[in-house]
């Protein structure tokens, strides 16, 4: 485990946290942003050039942006009066804490499935973008398909959605 | 009517035998059909009475007939007709009649005397409302009797016996608008029911004895030998065998119904009744049939008897009939209505017919009781035309003169009292008479009935002497001129007077017809039969008592006629005694007291216990129920509904509370999500670990 | 540790982190963040997989993390429109208040 993985993993960890404990909202999407970047790299350093470079196209490029703009144009950059989190906040946190735990434990106790300890077992695979363009266009051409059409539904919707609708006549 | 007379000796049935039950059947017929007749058909239902008994009468000389020529023949003659009524199991209940000299001569009797009765009876109930239904009671009687006289059968016997209770009860109380006439009748069945309880006890022993009810059945009786000899062998209480208790018992059923002492309560009562059913039921037939009784079942009463001696229930039967005899005479010297004098009279008569039963023997017994019965009919009958010709006076202080206002009814009534007290040898009182004192000078066990009988003669002849000094001599002490009664009346009483004198003839010493009839011997007419040692000194001894005994009354009474008011001769001699006996000796007194005022606080008692235990329990069983009740309403309203209700209100809070869990918030509902993703995860990595 | 685990446990962390935002903050926007979070630890898991699962080069796992942030972009953008039209109606984001389809 390189120093990299430990310094990338933690810059995630601590955007995810300030993302979610941050009083101000608009602090909370750049935390977010932060955690994208720091996702980018980790994929990066698996070796998945072309996801970590979707990510940040995607991920900070659009919905980070689009997170952003949702909160102004909500006013959430005004601290509400009551405190950001729920009367309980017991029950989420012991829920996630419980889900750490159970995913935690199945991860370390699962020696049999993963490779040994020490280097890189198996080799790094040399992965172009034509190889995925021909995957996309062959092998996957139906997700992708569907995917478009999903995207296309979502545009539409999210138009609908936030239209301005007309005032009914009273 | 077709009947064959044979003269073979049978222990069959011939078939007037067969036919026997017509004889009481029509009576019983007519009085079913007078029942539904309409009240202003008078002259039908008098019609049907009379012709239905004449009927009998008639069927009853055929089958004295048929007895008479077997008789004559030298032939026994005892039909009998049996047949089975009823099955439980092996036990038979069996029904019969029976044709023997005994039955024969009291069918003949009675068809006879109740057929000039009932004619008697159209002419004296004349004025009365209730013609018909008198002679519906009549005419049920009539029937009863006569099946009391053919019964075979225990049961059968005590059937009719019970019937004849029962219109007994209806006639005494015939006039029931009287409160005395109620009385009388309802005193009248409930002492012969004392009587009767005794009656069927022995009836029931006899035939848990013996086996069967009837009392000829070819040996097979329970009367005849072999049964007998079977009850002779059966010891019971007090030294007693098994055929001396029952006949003890059995005496005990026919004291009630004949007046014996202490049952004889009854019969002066029974006096309120119109005068024929006093004639008719209380001189001729129903107290008759006590004797009839003890005649029918004499064979067990004498059973046992040494040659000579006689059993314990004979003794009893004797010493009752003896004491009946002199204690109801001596309480008919002081009373003054004239039918309780003929009352008290026919007690007295009972208890000598009792006494002869006991120590002569059937035949003795039975001459008396068919004597009896013509001449006191005749004296009740007369005294019935007094009292309608006096205007219903019955009083005899009220009387007088009506020798020759009356001459016939005087005529035939003077016949009757004559051969009441045993006149020699011209009226037949006297030869019946004189039979059981023959008896009684024979009787071994002791002379006290003799002495006591003779006693109970002298009493008769007076009393019966002032009885009629008191009507018919003297002056007319009534309020009104009395008048003679019509021929309706007056030749019934001629044709009784009649036999009153001429039965003496069959039973004289010299043609004791009777006795050979009813024993079945052979008879002849001869004179040396009064050359038996000792019966000139008997038949002298009771001339001289009835003598002594008229010459006595006369003397006192004779033409004298004292008022109402004046005290009688002896009375002013005696007062005290006199008193005793008009009241009749304190029986009814010491009865009220003691048995009927037991009664009274039994009853008491009883309704007490009805009223505070049984009714306590009642109301206790109800109030339980209430309670019951109130406790279910409780539960009810309480417990099931407020539970019913409880249970709906916690649903609806359990909804309620569940409703929460809606809270319409996304992150609750999120945070459900995220417990049971995690809880299902847990479990689906724990369950794979194996 | 292999390195895989490191990444698991990474990606776990980062899960259960976005869970818990989602469940605790208040903002509706900031619960689309936390999904967003999620979503991207689940990427993680999928590249960490494949790169050291059994045949990197038949970029199953590459795909399906493709496919998910293209998905995933949609549903942000449907979301945020349905929060800002929300907000349009009630003036408010607060998921407390929210709770009209109180049962």
């Amino acid at each position: 485990m390189s120093v990299v993985f430990y310094f990338v993993a933690g810059l995630s960890v601590a955007g995810a946290l300030a993302a979610v404990l941050l009083k101000n909202t608009v602090h909370c999407a750049l935390a977010l942003t932060l955690a994208f970047a720091g996702l980018a790299l980790l994929f990066l350093e698996l070796d998945a050039q072309f996801a970590g470079f979707a990510q940040i196209l995607i991920y900070i490029g659009a919905v980070a942006i689009l997170v952003v703009f949702a909160i102004l144009l909500t006013r959430g950059s005004e601290t509400p009066k009551d405190g950001v989190f729920s009367r309980n906040p017991l029950v989420g946190l012991v829920t996630a804490a419980g889900i750490f735990a159970v995913l935690g434990w199945a991860v370390l106790h699962s020696t049999s499935v993963l490779p040994g300890p020490g280097g890189t077992p198996a080799a790094k695979p040399n992965v172009t973008v034509m190889d995925i363009g021909n995957a996309l266009m062959g092998r996957y051409v139906l997700p992708l398909e569907i995917v478009a059409l999903l995207l296309t539904a979502a545009l539409i919707g999210a138009v609908i959605v936030a239209m301005h609708e007309k005032e009914r006549a009273r | 009517m077709q009947e064959t007379i044979s003269f073979t000796p049978q222990l069959g049935a011939s078939t007037i035998a067969q036919l026997l039950w017509l004889v009481p059947a029509m009576p019983i017929v007519a009085s079913g059909v007078i029942a539904v007749l309409k009240q202003p058909k008078r002259r039908t239902a008098s019609a049907l009475a009379i012709g239905s008994l004449a009927f009998s009468l008639l069927l009853a000389l055929v089958a004295f007939g048929h007895v008479l020529a077997g008789w004559a023949h030298g032939a026994a003659v005892r039909d009998t007709w049996n047949f089975t009524w009823l099955q439980f199991g092996s036990t038979n209940v069996d029904l019969g009649w029976v044709l023997d000299p005994l039955s024969a001569v009291m069918l003949v009797m009675v068809t006879f005397v109740g057929l000039l009765i009932f004619i008697y009876s159209t002419g004296y109930m004349a004025h009365d409302q209730n013609y018909t239904r008198f002679f519906c009671f009549l005419s049920l009687f009539a029937g009863a009797m006569l099946g009391v006289v053919i019964a075979n059968s225990i049961l059968l016997f005590f059937m009719c016996w019970e019937l004849v209770g029962l219109t007994s009860y209806l006639l005494i109380g015939f006039w029931y608008q009287k409160p005395s006439a109620a009385a009388a009748a309802k005193k009248a069945f409930l002492t012969t029911r004392v009587g009767d309880v005794f009656f069927l006890l022995g009836i029931v022993w006899l035939f848990g004895q013996t086996g069967t009810l009837l009392f000829y059945n070819n040996g097979a009786g329970s009367i005849e030998p072999h049964a007998l000899l079977g009850l002779l062998l059966e010891r019971s209480a007090f030294g007693l065998t098994a055929a001396g208790a029952i006949g003890l018992l059995i005496f005990a059923g026919a004291a009630g119904k004949s007046g014996q002492f202490p049952l004889h309560v009854w019969l002066p009562d029974a006096m309120e009744g119109p005068t024929p059913v006093s004639a008719l039921i209380h001189a001729a037939t129903m107290v008759a049939a006590g004797v009839y009784l003890i005649a029918r079942v004499y064979p067990l009463m004498a059973a046992g008897a040494l040659t000579g001696g006689t059993t314990t229930a004979l003794t009893v039967v004797t010493w009752v009939g003896a004491f009946t005899a002199v204690f109801a005479a001596l309480i008919a010297v002081a009373q003054n209505d004239i039918k309780r004098i003929l009352a008290y009279s026919t007690v007295s008569q009972l208890g000598y017919m009792m006494a002869g039963l006991g120590m002569g023997g059937v035949a003795v017994g039975m001459f008396h009781l068919i004597t009896h019965a013509f001449f006191k009919a005749l004296l009740f009958m007369g005294a019935g035309s007094v009292i309608h010709g006096c205007y219903e006076e019955q009083d005899v202080r009220r009387m007088g003169g009506l020798k020759s206002a009356m001459p016939a009814t005087f005529a035939t009534y003077a016949i009757g009292m004559l051969a009441l007290c045993g006149f020699p040898l011209l009226f037949s009182g006297f030869w019946s008479k004189d039979g059981i004192l023959e008896a009684a000078e024979h009787f071994s066990v002791s002379k006290g009935p003799f002495y006591m009988l003779v006693f109970g003669a002298l009493l008769t002849a007076f009393y019966m002497t002032r009885q009629v000094s008191y009507v018919f001599f003297g002056i007319n002490r009534g309020s009104k001129n009395a008048h003679e009664s019509p021929k309706s009346m007056t030749v019934p009483l001629a044709i009784l007077a009649f036999f009153a004198i001429a039965l003496g003839a069959i039973g004289t010493p010299a043609w004791p017809w009777f006795r050979a009839f009813i024993e079945n011997r052979n008879v002849t007419f001869e004179g040396s039969g009064f050359n038996e040692p000792g019966l000139y000194a008997l038949m002298a001894t009771s001339t001289l008592v009835v003598f002594l005994g008229l010459g006595l009354g006369w003397w006192l009474y004779g033409n004298k006629s004292p008022q109402a008011d004046e005290p009688d001769v002896l009375e002013a001699a005696a007062p005290l005694p006199w008193a005793w006996l008009r009241d009749r000796l304190y029986i009814d007194e010491f009865y009220g007291m003691t048995v009927i005022a037991f009664y009274g606080w039994w009853a008491r008692v009883a309704d007490w216990l009805d009223r505070r235990v049984w009714g306590g329990v009642v109301s206790a069983v109800a109030w339980a129920f209430g309670l019951w009740a109130h406790l279910n309403r409780f539960l009810d309203t309480n417990v099931v509904d407020g539970s019913f209700d409880k249970s709906c209100e916690e649903l609806s809070t359990g909804g309620g509370l569940l409703s929460r869990m809606q809270s319409g918030r996304v992150q609750t509902y999120l945070r459900l999500l995220a417990l049971a993703v995690v809880a299902l995860a847990a479990i689906l990595i724990w369950s794979s670990r194996s | 540790m292999n390195p895989l685990t490191g990444y698991l446990l990474v990606a776990a962390l980062l899960f259960a982190i976005g869970l818990a935002g989602a469940l605790t903050r208040r903002n509706a926007i900031l619960v689309l963040i936390g999904i967003e979070l999620m979503l991207n630890a689940a990427n993680l898991n999928l590249i960490a997989f494949w790169r050291y699962g059994p045949h990197p080069e038949a970029l199953t796992g590459m795909m399906f993390a493709i496919f998910s942030i293209a998905v995933a972009a949609a549903e942000a953008a449907v979301g945020l429109g349905l929060v800002i039209s929300i907000h349009r109606h009630t003036h408010t984001t607060d998921l407390d208040a929210m709770n009209r389809m109180k049962g």
